[in-house]
């Protein structure tokens, strides 16, 4: 209806997989959890995740479902 | 529990999802022309939507948490809510449910009441509706506000008011779609978030293998872990199988319930009687964008919901199993207490005498107001004595030995142990996440029911009837004439419909004081919703099956179903509790080994109550419609409906057996 929620959904797991990736890399002994850099791994997850649904969303724009 | 300290990357994720979800609703706000469109969506959701949304108007907080506990409380076995409950009832109403409600073109469950039965029924099940909707808004609410409490710090009131503000900015903007659209943002929120903590929690305890090893151990003595009584023992499978331990008998399995109950009971009255019948998840596949979507957004939803088990219910496993592994340094959480109440504890382990445990023991326990295990107390005591312990050191072992678990509190207590700074503010906005969106998903349910079902219902049936009425003329001469008011128009009930929502938003408000200030308010309200949803299987099954049921047989039944559980719950108690709000107030005629069990008895009695009256009133009297209204409302009256032209492979029917088909084979899997 109007908006793609792949669009809202794209940019915030993307803006939010940037931030942890960011705090994971540079305050790495503040990130750790058994061991594992989590804030970095999983960050870099989140913003896979946002950057596929972005693509999913221009996708969408250049071809739009039929009426 | 001490408060957790958030640091600014939290804060950041917080307050960016906040910002996101009140913009959807902002972007949305220009599509909004008419009732339809805020209400309903106007059926023009993509199938993926829907299917996201159904799954997540159902996952609140509430599940998340509640799940977990579960978990904890018995073991595997809880997924038979997802395998034997609710994926099931998801695929009946995705094959043979859905060509009704969407096909009638009813623009809610009591709606195609009204048009299968009569005003009546309409009338019943929507005010019964409302009000449900309504608490179960407000105990999600008065639950966050608790949580942001206990957790953070934050003032009770302000939390509730300023959670609740940012609901209605969203919802009051962009209606329905707005719901829809962070509901499928949560989802997403609630895998992302809990996945690595899910993770963490097997990797700590040694993977799967090793914790079910633990849970093995922990099965033959749980109250060794405060998880029953002494003296109760299990089979070692008792957490780690979901059928052998049922199957065994309800003495065999930590739930109390025998098979008949959990596939009767559970399995079909209680899942089905939700997931077809409850419009909160009905009203997403609603708005689906044609027939096909819509039947296949159950089963979108389904996909998610068979594999949720190892999401939300794992943790409560890995809980268990952290708490029989000494060098862990954790536990179950126990109930939560004040620091006063550990402030006295402390100093009855400092006055205590070594030389006497049991007093000290006592003395503890009393100063706690709960259980302790007499061991652990005593050797904190000798300890004491020994070396002069810090204050904290004491609270920690007290905090250790305390003999209750607090069920509820173990997801979070799994969050603040596994996620640093950053993933922490993940999965706690992805907490809130749930808990806004249950209160989004309850409103905009009750915004539509109460703008068509109730409102718009009454002005045309009562007030804006046509009525006799006299004309007096100039010259002093009169008429009789019929009146007949105009229906307003429909920008009037789009502005209810915004009216509504603030109205909704504050009666949520006041179910939450209300369930804050009454412990039993949750309790009351799950037996009432218990009590309403018990018999509604029965009557939509007849109806939607059987043309010759008649109005009045589904009224008088449906009415008869909750005669049926009130009186059920009246003569019967669960083992353990005292007559009164759990049943048996009036005479213990039978006795049930479980709460859980005692649930599913009266479910199943209901349901039978209900379909017995339905049936036998519906023979006795004449249907007041004809076979012509009834036509695409009645499984016999109705073509059926043809998916030649669709692929094989995004067929209902095809896909409902595929998914069938998977369950199964989980079911399978943990035998």
């Amino acid at each position: 209806m109007g908006l793609d929620i792949r669009w809202p959904i794209g940019l915030m797991f993307t803006l939010i997989g940037v931030l942890l990736t960011a705090f994971g890399a540079v305050k790495k002994s503040d990130s750790m959890s058994l061991d594992i850099n989590i804030n970095l791994v999983w960050g870099v997850v989140l913003l896979i995740f946002g950057v596929l649904m972005l693509f999913g969303a221009i996708s969408g724009k250049k071809n739009p479902p039929s009426a | 529990m001490q408060p957790i300290q958030l640091q600014w990357i939290d804060y950041t994720i917080l307050i960016a999802y906040v910002a996101f979800v009140i913009g959807i609703g902002w972007t949305l706000a220009r599509y909004m022309k008419t009732s339809s469109d805020f209400l309903t969506s106007a059926r023009s959701i993509p199938t993926w939507v829907t299917g996201l949304a159904f799954i997540s108007a159902n996952l609140g907080a509430l599940e998340l948490v509640g799940m977990a506990a579960s978990g904890a409380k018995y073991g595997i076995a809880t997924a038979h809510f997802y395998w034997v409950g609710a994926i099931p009832a998801m695929i009946f109403l995705a094959v043979f449910m859905m060509p009704f409600y969407y096909g009638s073109k009813a623009r809610s469950v009591p709606e195609y009441l009204k048009m299968r039965f009569d005003e009546r029924v309409r009338a019943l099940n929507s005010i019964a509706f409302a009000i449900m909707t309504i608490f179960a808004s407000g105990i999600s609410m008065n639950a966050l506000a608790k949580l942001l409490n206990q957790l953070l710090g934050w003032d009770y009131n302000v939390a509730l008011w300023v959670c609740s503000g940012v609901v209605l900015l969203y919802v009051l903007k962009g209606g329905l779609t707005s719901a829809i659209y962070t509901e499928v943002l949560q989802f997403f929120m609630i895998v992302l978030g809990f996945a690595p903590v899910v993770y963490l929690g097997l990797k700590d305890v040694g993977g799967w293998g090793a914790m079910n090893h633990q849970l093995q151990t922990v099965a033959v003595t749980p109250s060794a872990l405060y998880l029953k009584d002494a003296g109760i023992t299990y089979a070692p499978d008792a957490w780690t199988s979901a059928w052998r331990p049922v199957l065994a008998g309800s003495e065999h399995n930590p739930m109390g319930v025998d098979w008949f109950a959990m596939i009767f009971g559970l399995g079909f009255v209680l899942s089905f009687g939700y997931w077809c019948t409850n419009f909160l998840v009905v009203q997403r596949a609603m708005a689906a964008k044609n027939m096909t979507a819509a039947r296949n957004t159950p089963l979108v939803a389904a996909v998610p919901k068979m594999f949720f088990p190892f999401l939300v219910i794992v943790p409560g496993m890995i809980a268990v199993a952290l708490t029989a592994m000494p060098d862990k340094n954790y536990r179950i959480p126990p109930p939560i207490l004040s620091e006063a109440t550990y402030a006295k504890a402390v100093d009855a382990v400092k006055n205590a005498n070594p030389a006497d445990p049991a007093a000290a023991v006592k003395a503890v326990g009393d100063a706690l107001g709960k259980k302790v295990a007499p061991d652990k107390i005593a050797s904190l005591v000798a300890a004491n004595a020994a070396s002069k312990l810090s204050d904290t050191q004491i609270k920690q072992g007290i905090y250790n030995g305390i003999a209750e678990n607090y069920y509820d509190g173990v997801i979070l207590s799994l969050v603040k142990k596994y996620c640093p700074p950053g993933l922490l503010g993940l999965a706690l906005t992805a907490l809130l996440a749930s808990f806004m969106s249950g209160m989004a998903g309850n409103v905009t349910a009750f915004n539509t029911v109460f703008t068509y079902d109730l409102y718009q219902s009454v002005r045309r049936n009562w007030l804006d009837k046509a009525r006799p009425s006299t004309i007096t003329y100039k010259d002093g001469k009169t008429e009789d004439v019929i009146v007949t008011p105009k229906d307003p128009a429909d920008s009037h009930y789009f502005w209810m419909g915004k009216f509504i929502t603030v109205v909704g938003i504050v009666l949520s408000i006041g179910a939450a004081y209300f369930a804050s200030k009454y412990d039993n308010a949750m309790d009351i309200i799950q037996l009432v919703f218990g009590f309403v949803n018990a018999p509604l299987f029965a009557t939509f099954l007849l109806g939607m099956f059987w043309k010759r049921t008649t109005g009045t047989g589904a009224f008088y039944g449906l009415f008869a179903g909750i005669g049926g559980s009130t009186i059920f719950h009246a003569l019967t108690i669960a083992h353990g509790n005292m007559p009164g709000i759990k049943g048996g107030y009036v005479h213990v005629v039978q006795e049930f080994p479980s709460e859980m069990a005692q649930n599913f008895w009266l479910a199943a009695f209901a349901f039978l109550v209900c379909f017995a009256f339905t049936l036998v009133i519906s023979l006795a009297t004449k249907s007041m419609k004809t076979d012509a209204e009834l036509k695409g409302l009645v499984y016999s009256l109705t073509p059926k409906i043809v998916d030649n032209n669709i692929p094989i492979y995004q067929r209902p029917a095809v896909v409902g057996v595929v998914l069938l088909i998977v369950c199964v084979i989980l079911n399978f899997i943990f035998w």
